[in-house]
């Protein structure tokens, strides 16, 4: 016996919305979704009319919907925005150059210009020399930081005022966990906001349009309106940290539906007491990043990569960043140390 | 012990991918209701790494059901006996975006 949507009860339901345990046919669904999303960019004043915007599009599911529902509340609410995609390449084979394949079909389908930076160009090297050379163990936090200034240099280029990101509610939520879990204060205290300001030159301002999206629901809106978007996960990922806390998080959604939406408003509402360190914000003295350290992560870990130090970027070494600034020969146990590692 | 009915069976890509399942889309005979279809699924169609679709009773967190296209929740979940000509979809949400 079907369910009847609880908003029109006139057609079948085929999803029951995690958030509000509303049963809803196709045609509430997407109104619901679309109106949330619109909701969270009024609220939170994303964007500004005669902005350029940046969708950051992976050929992902998330990213897909973004461009789509942008595209789509950009026309129906009359924001003024120009959009355009921008894709990094990290240089994955078997994953990212078919994800690309993707984002060239979005782009023809939304009809929006397109620009494709890539880690070989920007960096000299390609995720799968960095594996080669890193192992399977930290190569993530190498894909993220060079992704974070890949963007940012992509935004750049393509003189665009504001990226945004497909970020979903799990994704927050599992950072916010991360966080807790790695006892990292300064970003559980930044990782919860909607849009970054702008930091400082070479830095472009985001936002994630889609933070309070679940992403059961993106997936269901991707699928119920035939978006054509990439779904396999990352060859190198499987041992990121992220995913011991993806697989609590969705533990915990499986009894209580609410609890994504609930860590990120713990997330929101925490406050820092009084006298603990905190992090200032500066510039990386090699290529003028923010940074609060005199390098940059990306330059650590560049510099690390091309001296044949994979370790170098991993863990806290700050001392040394003096010493290789000023060029100065690191001592034998410290090269020992950053060489070392497990596959 | 109802008659078999023909139900029809489609896998996300990502399934394929896993190296978990051969077949991405497919049709069988099957008598009974979604609990014992994924015990049938775990038994017939996962190669290796059985843990990434199926957890204890159920699917793994994440992994959505549809049945002929509404979620499988509003239908009764592992309760739910199958009926001729059903279509089933397992959608995964657990890769990147």
């Amino acid at each position: 016996m079907p369910v009847l949507c609880s908003s029109c009860s006139e057609k079948r339901a085929v999803l029951k919305r995690p958030k509000t345990g509303h049963s809803l046919c196709k045609e509430c669904f997407f109104g619901a979704f679309e109106e949330e999303v619109h909701q969270t960019i009024v609220a939170a004043k994303l964007f500004k009319p005669g902005e350029t915007v940046g969708v950051a599009a992976s050929g992902g599911k998330d990213s897909t919907v973004l461009a789509h529902v942008m595209k789509l509340l950009n026309e129906r609410h009359g924001y003024g925005l120009r959009l355009m995609l921008i894709s990094v390449d990290e240089g994955i084979t078997g994953y990212r150059d078919d994800s690309l394949e993707t984002v060239k079909r979005n782009q023809q389908q939304y009809e929006l210009p397109l620009k494709i930076v890539s880690y070989e160009e920007l960096y000299g090297w390609t995720m799968d020399a960095i594996v080669r050379q890193v192992g399977l163990k930290n190569n993530c936090t190498f894909c993220g930081v060079f992704r974070r200034q890949a963007l940012d240099r992509g935004a750049i280029m393509l003189k665009v005022d504001k990226i945004c990101t497909g970020h979903n509610a799990d994704d927050v939520a599992e950072t916010v966990l991360m966080n807790v879990l790695r006892g990292d204060i300064a970003r559980l205290r930044r990782c919860t906001a909607i849009s970054t300001a702008s930091e400082g030159d070479g830095v472009v301002p985001r936002c994630k349009p889609l933070k309070y999206a679940y992403e059961k629901e993106i997936v269901l809106y991707a699928y119920f309106k035939k978006l054509d978007y990439f779904s396999t996960e990352c060859i190198y990922s499987p041992n990121a940290y992220r995913g011991h806390a993806r697989t609590f998080l969705k533990d915990l959604e499986s009894i209580r539906p609410s609890s994504i939406m609930d860590v990120i408003h713990s997330g929101e509402n925490l406050s820092v007491r009084e006298g603990v360190k905190m992090p200032v914000q500066g510039t990386c003295s090699r290529c003028g990043y923010i940074s609060s350290q005199a390098l940059c992560k990306s330059c650590v870990l560049l510099e690390g990569l091309n001296r044949g130090l994979p370790k170098l970027g991993i863990g806290k070494h700050h001392r040394l960043h003096e010493k290789i600034l000023s060029q100065q020969p690191l001592t034998e146990s410290e090269q020992r140390k950053l060489k070392s590692v497990d596959f | 012990m109802a008659a078999p009915v023909a139900v029809h069976l489609e896998f996300g890509q990502i399934f394929f991918w896993w190296g978990g399942v051969c077949n991405v889309n497919l049709c069988v005979w099957f008598a009974g209701d979604m609990k014992q279809l994924l015990v049938w699924i775990q038994q017939n169609l996962l190669k290796e790494r059985p843990e990434l679709f199926v957890q204890g009773d159920t699917v793994r967190p994440g992994i959505l059901v549809l049945i002929n296209d509404a979620d499988w929740e509003l239908m009764g979940q592992l309760d739910y006996q199958l009926e001729d000509r059903d279509n089933i979809v397992f959608i995964s949400t657990l890769h990147g975006g």
